[in-house]
């Protein structure tokens, strides 16, 4: 399998979230290096106007397949009908990414749908490479992995979270997506330091980065944030993604927002911020970057 | 059984059970009630139900318009509670949701609902079908009238037809698709008709999908029994008998040259003894 990283992070600068209601204006968009990502799950579909909407935009941009419904951290394979269609999909549309979470939904035939969480353990560990090996061999390439957001304190975690991702990745052969947001959200929640999680991410492993924002729990506030992808990225966020770029170079951004959908202009004037940060990151590598918010 | 299978039982079963159900925890090792004491767990929970109820308001936005987003995403919720989804594919989701409204008792008033329901899902179905090329009238008008009779109108994947016996559900569904749609007012009305606007009485839908988009048109009991004969791999004669007993006074070429504009057919096929 070839490696992601290399390939890719010269072409893709920032992308976004592709959302039905921006169908027309994202087609019709010129922004450079602009790319888009969707749930494959909305694409698993016979035929009709979804599958045809996609190809055409398959051919003005580069996509992004970001799988919710993988289930990789469950003793069970992920489901065979799930798992032909995202092939079928892989090889009609030809992406440039594919990706899924390093968490589960599918539980006795049911799915539940969130990214659930599981204790880092030698058996989950075993079950989330064995689970990876039958969705690349079966794809035929790397897939990269989302570390989720956390709310809960496991006390039966083994291993440290960035440490999990590096072993999953050295036994699978996949790649990681790194949601900066995710690792702000869940360092606030569990109280660990966030930019210490971002400064250790082995930076070969790194194939996607996705930014979102958050909201803080309407009955907690600021003591419990919930990763809602339905505001604008904040500035702390901002702030690590830099921090992350500035030392690993430039990897495939996405802006991703699912409510509160603004117009696809406003989203557009965000996913710029990132690319004119790549860009600057590309252009003068290993230097610290000064980038105008 | 495994550890990691263990504690996703009892997560799962700690997530689905309704914050009054308690009780049923306490059987659930230490692990989970360490986990489900803590306040992050909550949002887990309100995650998967947010998600079961978004789909299921954007699976049937004629029925969530008609009894408001308050009613339906409290329908919604009972019906997740119930029934779960099955699959990560959510435009699936809610095949049966409108048997759950038949037997959801605060719907007990609004009789037409269950049908309204069984439309959306149809329009979902029309929407995501398989492609194929849309049978025209002239291809049909090709054949000599005696070999026709023998061959079989094959339905497009795309095509959905629906009796509604109880109500003139496809009129209530069809103002209530979209926004800009002039809304019907059937709360006011009785079950028996009171409204006016709408001739109360039973009707057939026809969602077909000639082009990108679902096309959607009233269709009557012939026409009803002509498609329900095709998709059971009748002949044409047969079809039109089924039509003519459903409703003797239908007229057959009017309904035929109806169903073949609304694209409702992919193919025309020979039966073994018809060789035109």
């Amino acid at each position: 399998m070839t490696s992601l990283t290399a390939s890719l992070a010269s072409s893709l600068t920032a992308g976004v979230g592709l959302k039905p209601d921006h169908y027309a204006e994202a087609l019709a968009c010129d922004a450079p290096g602009l790319w888009f990502e969707v749930h494959p799950e909305n694409y698993m579909v016979d035929g009709g106007p979804r599958l045809a909407w996609l190809e055409r935009m398959r051919a003005e941009r580069p996509l992004s397949l970001h799988s919710v419904a993988l289930s990789l951290a469950a003793p069970d394979a992920p489901g065979t009908d799930i798992l032909d269609r995202l092939t079928a999909l892989v090889r009609r549309y030809d992406p440039a990414l594919v990706s899924g979470h390093l968490a589960w939904n599918g539980w006795r035939g049911h799915y539940l749908p969130d990214l659930l969480p599981v204790a880092r353990t030698d058996e989950s560990l075993d079950c989330i490479v064995a689970n990876l090996g039958r969705v690349q061999d079966r794809l035929q390439r790397q897939v990269a992995i989302e570390n989720p957001s956390h709310y809960l304190a496991f006390d039966d975690h083994c291993i440290g979270e960035v440490e999990f991702l590096a072993t999953i990745a050295a036994r699978s052969g996949c790649a990681l997506l790194v949601d900066i947001n995710n690792v702000f959200v869940s360092a606030r929640n569990l109280g660990f330091e966030a930019g210490a999680w971002i400064d250790s991410v082995p930076a070969a492993l790194v194939a996607e980065l996705h930014l979102a924002g958050h909201a803080e729990d309407p009955v907690l506030g600021a003591a419990l944030l919930v990763d809602s992808h339905d505001a604008p990225v904040c500035a702390d966020v901002w702030s690590l993604y830099q921090r992350l770029v500035e030392r690993i170079g430039p990897r495939p951004t996405l802006i991703e927002r699912d409510g509160n959908l603004p117009t696809f202009e406003t989203l557009l004037d965000e996913r710029e911020q990132a690319h004119r940060l790549l860009q600057v990151c590309t252009d003068r590598p290993g230097r610290t970057l000064k980038v105008a918010a | 059984m495994t550890a990691l299978a263990r504690y996703q039982d009892h997560f799962a079963a700690a997530l689905l059970s309704g914050a009054d159900a308690r009780g049923a925890l306490a059987y659930a090792p230490a692990v989970i009630a360490r986990l489900t004491a803590q306040p992050g767990f909550a949002v887990y929970r309100n995650t998967v139900f947010k998600g079961c109820i978004d789909a299921l308001e954007a699976n049937f936005p004629a029925v969530a318009r008609l009894v408001g987003t308050e009613w339906m995403r409290a329908a919604a919720g009972e019906y997740a509670r119930a029934e779960p989804p099955r699959s990560p594919r959510l435009l699936d989701y809610g095949a049966t949701f409108p048997g759950f409204l038949a037997t959801f008792e605060p719907a007990a008033g609004l009789p037409w609902l269950p049908d309204v329901a069984t439309i959306d899902r149809l329009w979902i179905e029309a929407h995501v079908a398989a492609d194929a090329p849309v049978l025209d009238a002239a291809q049909v008008a090709a054949w000599q009238p005696a070999d026709l009779m023998r061959a079989r109108l094959v339905p497009h994947p795309a095509t959905r037809w629906s009796w509604c016996a109880h109500s003139p559900a496809f009129t209530i569904w069809s103002r209530n698709r979209t926004d800009d749609a002039p809304a019907v007012d059937v709360a006011g009305a009785d079950a028996t008709g009171a409204d006016a606007e709408i001739d109360w009485a039973p009707e057939g839908a026809l969602l077909t999908r000639p082009e990108a988009a679902v096309d959607q048109c009233r269709l009557s009991r012939a026409g009803i029994a002509f498609l329900d004969a095709c998709a059971a791999g009748q002949t044409v004669e047969a079809a039109a008998l089924a039509a003519l007993d459903a409703e003797p006074a239908a007229d057959l070429r009017a309904l035929i040259g109806a169903l073949l504009s609304a694209g409702a057919f992919a193919a025309l096929t020979h039966t073994p003894d018809a060789h035109p």
